[in-house]
Formats: C-alpha cells, structure tokens, sequence
C-alpha cells in the first residue's frame, strides 16, 4: 500500500517527462518553421533586392542626411551619413552577406565532408594525418586565421568567402568522419565490395549519401557562422569594402554616430541577428526531424 | 539414427548430381592460410584449405559456428580486412588466373563480374539511401559498360527473373520497403547480374522465414542452372547441401576434414566429425548456435589448436597418434578425400 503514491508519484513524473518532451518537440517544431520562414524571406529579399529597393543603395544625397526611420516616406527606414537610403543599403547589403553565406558554407561543407570521408573510409596513417591537421587548425580561433589571411589576401567577394569556408570546415569534417566510421562497419558496404565497386565508389556514392542528413544540419548552422563571420570582419575592415554594402560593414559606418543615431547600427544588427537564428532553428529542426532515432521513437 | 535416415531420403531425392557436375575444374584454390593478428593473439581461422569448383557444380560448404567458412569465402574474393587479417599462403585459381596475384583493379574488376557472393543478412546488405534499381544497375554499367537505360531495362528483367512480383516498381523502391525474402532475392539479382561464373553464397537462408528459406534455395539452384553457374553454397543446414550441392566439404576449426560427392558424405561419411555432424541433423536445423549434442566437448579455441588433430579431444575413434600427428587430407577412393588416421569403414 506504502507503495501506491511512490508508483503514482513515478507515474506523474513520466507523464510530465513525455508531456515535456512533446512540448520541447513541439517548441522545437515551430520554432525551426519560423526560422524557415525567415531565411526564405530573407533569401527572397536579398534574390529580388533590385526589383524592391526604392533607392541606389551607393547614390549619396546630402540634402537627406540622418534621417530617421519613418521620417519620410521615400526613405522608409531613414538614410546614413552620406543621405545613402538605409532600406536599399539593408536589402543589397543581405545579398552580399547571404552570397558569402553560402559560398562559405559549400566550401565548407565540400572541405568537410572530403576530409571527413577520406579520413573515416581509408583509415590508417591517411586517417592519422588529417586528424592532426583538423587538431591543428582547431587550436587557432577562427578569427585570428581569418584576420591572418585577410592581411594577406585582398577582400573580394569571392576571396572572403574562400576564407571563411576554408578556416571552418573542421568540424564537419569530424562529423562526417565518426559517421563514416560507423558506416564503413555496415554489410551494404561489404556487399558492395563483393560486387567490384573500388574505394571511391563506396565513399561517394555509397557512404555519402547515407551522411546527408548530418551534412545538411551542419549545412545550414555553417551559413549562420559564416555571415555572422562577415559581418565580423568586415566590421574589423578586412571585409566586404565600401561603397559595397554588407550588413558588417554598415555596422562599421554606424559606429561613429552611436550615441546619437543608432538605428544606423541597430537595422543591421538585427537583420544579422534574424538571419543567424533563422538558419540556427532551421538548422535545429532538422537535426530533429532527420536524427533516426528520434524518428524511430516516432 | 534418425540422422541417417534424413540424409538417405534426401539423397534419393537429389538422383544424379554428381555426374551432372564432371565438368573441369573453374575455381581452384590451394593451401588457403589466413590468420587474424588479435589482441588475444595470432588465429590461424583458414589453415591450409583446398578444393575445385568445377563449372556448373554446386559445392556445399558445411561446419560449426566458427570453423572458418566466412572467413575461407571472403578471402577467395579478397574481401578480408587486413590488418586483422593476413593471407599467409595459398592460390585462388579462376580459369587459371591467380587472383592474389592481381592489382586492386583488376580484382574489382573480377568481383561482381567472375565471381560474386551473396550475403546472409538481406536486412544491411543493401544501400538504405539508394534505389533497389539504382543499386542493380550500377554494376551493369560498370561491368558491362551498358547505357543507363539499357542497365535500367535489364534491372526490370533480372527483378523479374528471381520472382519479384512487379519488378518495375520495385526497382523505383528503396530497400526498406521490401521484405526480407525480397531483399534477398534483390541481393540475387544483383550478384547473377553480370552472369558471373561463380556464385558465393554464404548462409544465403539462414536469416529468413523457414517457408522462405526453401523458395530462395529453390531460387538459388533454378538460376545455377539457367544461368551454368558454380556455386560454394556455405551453411550450417545438412538438409540444404543433400538437397542442392554436389559435393560437400567438412569444415573443423580452419581446415577442411572430408570432401567426397554427397552421396558419399551422407552414405558413408569416413571422418568421425562428419558422423556426429550427420547425427545431429534435426537439432542443427532448430537452433543454430547450439553446440552439437551428439559430439561431446566443444571446439578447441583457435588460439590454442593441439598439434595433432583438432578433432582429437571430442572423437571417440581417436589413436594415440592423433594427438600428435596431423592428419593430411587423403584419397579414400571415388573423389572422397578426408583426414583421419583412423576413418570409419566405407
Ligand atoms: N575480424 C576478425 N578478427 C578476429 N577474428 C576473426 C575475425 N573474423 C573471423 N574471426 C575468427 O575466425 C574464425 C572463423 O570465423 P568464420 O566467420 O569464418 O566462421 P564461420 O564458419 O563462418 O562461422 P558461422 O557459421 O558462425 O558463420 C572464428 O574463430 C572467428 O573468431
Ligand atoms: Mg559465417
């Protein structure tokens, strides 16, 4: 008898520990569809900026300088210093941060997932030697590599984007690597042996697809990373160079005039914020609703 | 004797094997030594086997749990992982060719092609994230240089050729759709896909249903013929080998005890193993890790083989000598080989 509120206390705790792990899911759920609402907005901001800005987004008009948002309707979210329409300068400033974004991303999930597959598969001194190059690479923080080599190399688009991508591919690497550990193990990848498939077979077009859901999560937090990244360097002046406007580098131009403008900094702080969390949810999401044992547990 | 009595109507069930298969010998392989370096140390798993598949022929490959017949088929194809593995010594002949003597390429390119294996896990031997059909027409095109669409047409009709019912959506499916008797007959059709010459098949029923056990094996030996394949069809199923294969060899910890057509094994077995194998026919067929009541002891440990005979300690015809002699395989007469210093009466 003693135990029957022990039992319904156990009970009640696993009742609330689903309960709450439905909700988490739940949360977690919406939370990835906002954040999926978001980069598509975003993306379809940044892909039709031309067709949507209402100004130059480089055509200086001294005569509306530091105007505040909402002050005047043909600059709906004011002008900077040199009278530059904010709006415009936000939406071709997302083009550039989500271009380098993305270029940086699929150098890094190339990168990546080479290493990681060449590692995991060959094993061996092959597997020893990357692993201690992704061991090196870690020991330096990211910004340090990328202000090292933007001194050296100068700041174009493309440039940038290499960089950052080639300074953050370790981790995925080491993702795609344990998977393929795990992987190689698997029978499918012996019958396919039997069957005469040599080694760069197997490692791209049979183990590779089987790691594109961890690739596709890592994929979409690297995108985040990377234009947060930017706007980093080009805030340091290594980056994106006016009169090319990129979220970090208004960023840059807004700082002069902190205390007394700072919707200047505050609209692409938050547009840099939207973005990295819309891809971190996203990102999230799919590693629930790809991760098979959670969908196992269905 | 219920075990004699089993095997005798299975022979009779399978006439005239024996002479069907007097072809020329396709596969020979010789002195097959494989160790495996361990933390526990060195396993001589294969030491020192031998046999010819001739060509049509059906060789069963039977033994416990442990006595070397994955590790024998993998090393034929070179399929061993090494390290732990070690090929020692020994030749793998095809048609003449020694396949341990050729480059990584060449011996893709023999896989699949020549010779292809079957595995017994149908559940993971197949591509999860690729299409049944993708993965059939994949060696197609890479062996026999075919078109894409051609290799997509010939997939429909190899689905169709091992009995799968509407083979046109199921070369669309992924393997997780399918069941395992169909996975398997997918893994079928992929090895017989480039008409190879030799067929391995390792335990190809072991993991299904009984009732579909018997129509893949049914499967296995109508495409052996159709198609004038050999076959080393390896299992732990007495009943299996009296029904299919030609010849049968014995297995015991890493060697091959006695080889004879399969009449002869079933009718006049000369190893003692074989005789305790035979008489332990039903139990083998339920449980198959069960240990072999019929013959006391259990298998020596690898690690530690006396030097005479393996057999020695669990044999109740054992000598002095074989304790510390080891028996060579010797001709008893009639294709029917065997090592034992003291062979049962013909
Ligand atoms: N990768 C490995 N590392 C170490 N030892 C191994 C390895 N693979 C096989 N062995 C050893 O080789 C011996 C033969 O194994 P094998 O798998 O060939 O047996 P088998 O006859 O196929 O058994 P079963 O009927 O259970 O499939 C076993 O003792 C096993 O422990
Ligand atoms: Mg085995």
């Amino acid at each position: 008898m003693t135990d029957a509120p022990a039992i319904a206390a156990s009970l009640a705790t696993a009742h609330e520990s689903q309960a709450r792990r439905v909700l988490k899911r739940f949360v977690h759920h919406h939370l990835a569809l906002v954040g999926g609402c978001v980069v598509l907005a975003l993306c379809l901001a940044a892909l039709f900026a031309p067709a949507i800005a209402p100004h130059d987004p480089i055509r200086l008009d001294t005569s509306f300088r530091f105007l505040a948002p909402f002050q005047n309707p043909a600059y709906l979210l004011g002008t900077d210093e040199l009278g530059r329409d904010t709006l415009s300068r936000l939406l071709y400033g997302g083009r550039i941060s989500l271009t380098v974004g993305l270029v940086a991303m699929a150098t890094t999930v190339l990168t990546g997932a080479v290493i990681g597959i060449v590692s995991g598969y060959l094993g061996g001194w092959v597997d020893t030697v990357l692993m201690r190059f992704v061991d090196t690479m870690l020991c330096f923080p990211q910004v340090f590599l990328l202000l090292v080599v933007a001194a050296f190399v100068p700041p174009t688009l493309l440039s940038i984007s290499l960089i950052i991508g080639l300074t953050s591919w370790m981790e995925v690497a080491r993702i795609v690597r344990s998977e393929i550990l795990h992987l190689k193990q698997q029978d499918f990848v012996q019958a396919a042996r039997a069957l005469g498939a040599g080694g760069g077979r197997i490692m791209f077009r049979e183990l590779l697809p089987n790691t594109m859901a961890p690739i596709l999560v890592a994929a979409t937090l690297k995108v985040a990373g990377a234009v947060l990244m930017e706007s980093y360097i080009s805030y340091l002046g290594y980056g994106v160079q006016p009169p090319l406007a990129s979220w970090g580098n208004m960023l840059t131009n807004a700082q002069g005039y902190f205390d007394t403008v700072p919707w200047l900094a505050i609209l692409p702080g938050v547009m840099i914020t939207c973005t990295v969390m819309g891809f971190n949810f996203l990102g999230d999401g799919l590693r629930d609703a790809l991760d098979p044992r959670l969908r196992m547990e269905g | 004797m219920t075990g004699t009595a089993v095997a005798r109507g299975a022979i009779t069930g399978s006439g005239e094997p024996a002479q069907a298969a007097a072809g020329e010998p396709l596969l020979r392989v010789e002195d097959l030594q494989v160790r495996f370096r361990t933390a526990a140390g060195i396993l001589p798993a294969v030491d020192g086997v031998g046999f010819e598949l001739r060509s049509g022929e059906t060789l069963g490959l039977v033994g416990e749990s442990g006595s070397g017949k994955t590790v024998t088929s993998l090393a034929l194809l070179r399929l061993l992982e090494s390290p732990p593995a070690e090929i020692r010594a020994g030749r793998v002949l095809l048609e003449g060719r020694d396949l341990f003597t050729l480059g990584e390429r060449e011996m893709a390119d023999v896989r699949g092609r020549d010779a292809s294996m079957i595995f017994q896990e149908p559940m993971t031997s197949l591509n999860p994230v690729l299409s049944v059909g993708y993965q059939i027409a994949e060696p197609l095109v890479r062996h026999l240089g075919m078109s894409q669409a051609a290799a997509r047409a010939r997939t429909v009709e190899l689905l169709e050729q091992v009995g799968i019912p509407n083979p046109a959506r199921a070369a669309a499916d992924y393997p997780h759709r399918l069941s395992g008797g169909m996975r398997q007959r997918v893994m079928i059709a992929l090895a017989i896909a480039c008409k190879p010459k030799v067929l391995v098949a390792d335990e190809p029923t072991t993991a299904l249903d009984v009732t579909i056990q018997a129509q893949i094996l049914a499967l296995l030996v109508d495409l052996q013929q159709a198609l004038g394949m050999s076959m080393l069809l390896i299992t732990h199923d007495l009943a299996v080998i009296a029904e299919t294969a030609h010849r049968v060899a014995v297995m015991y910890a890493g060697r091959i005890v006695e080889i004879a057509p399969v009449e002869a094994i079933f009718g006049a077995p000369r190893h003692p193993y074989t005789k305790g194998l035979l008489r332990s026919i039903p139990r083998i067929e339920r449980t198959r890790e069960s240990m072999l009541p019929e013959i006391p002891g259990t298998v020596p440990s690898l690690a530690a083989l006396p030097p005479g005979c393996a057999f020695v300690d669990r044999c109740p015809r054992a000598l002095e000598r074989c304790r510390t002699d080891r028996p060579e395989l010797a001709a008893m007469g009639h294709g029917h080989r065997a090592s034992c210093w003291n062979p049962a009466d013909a």
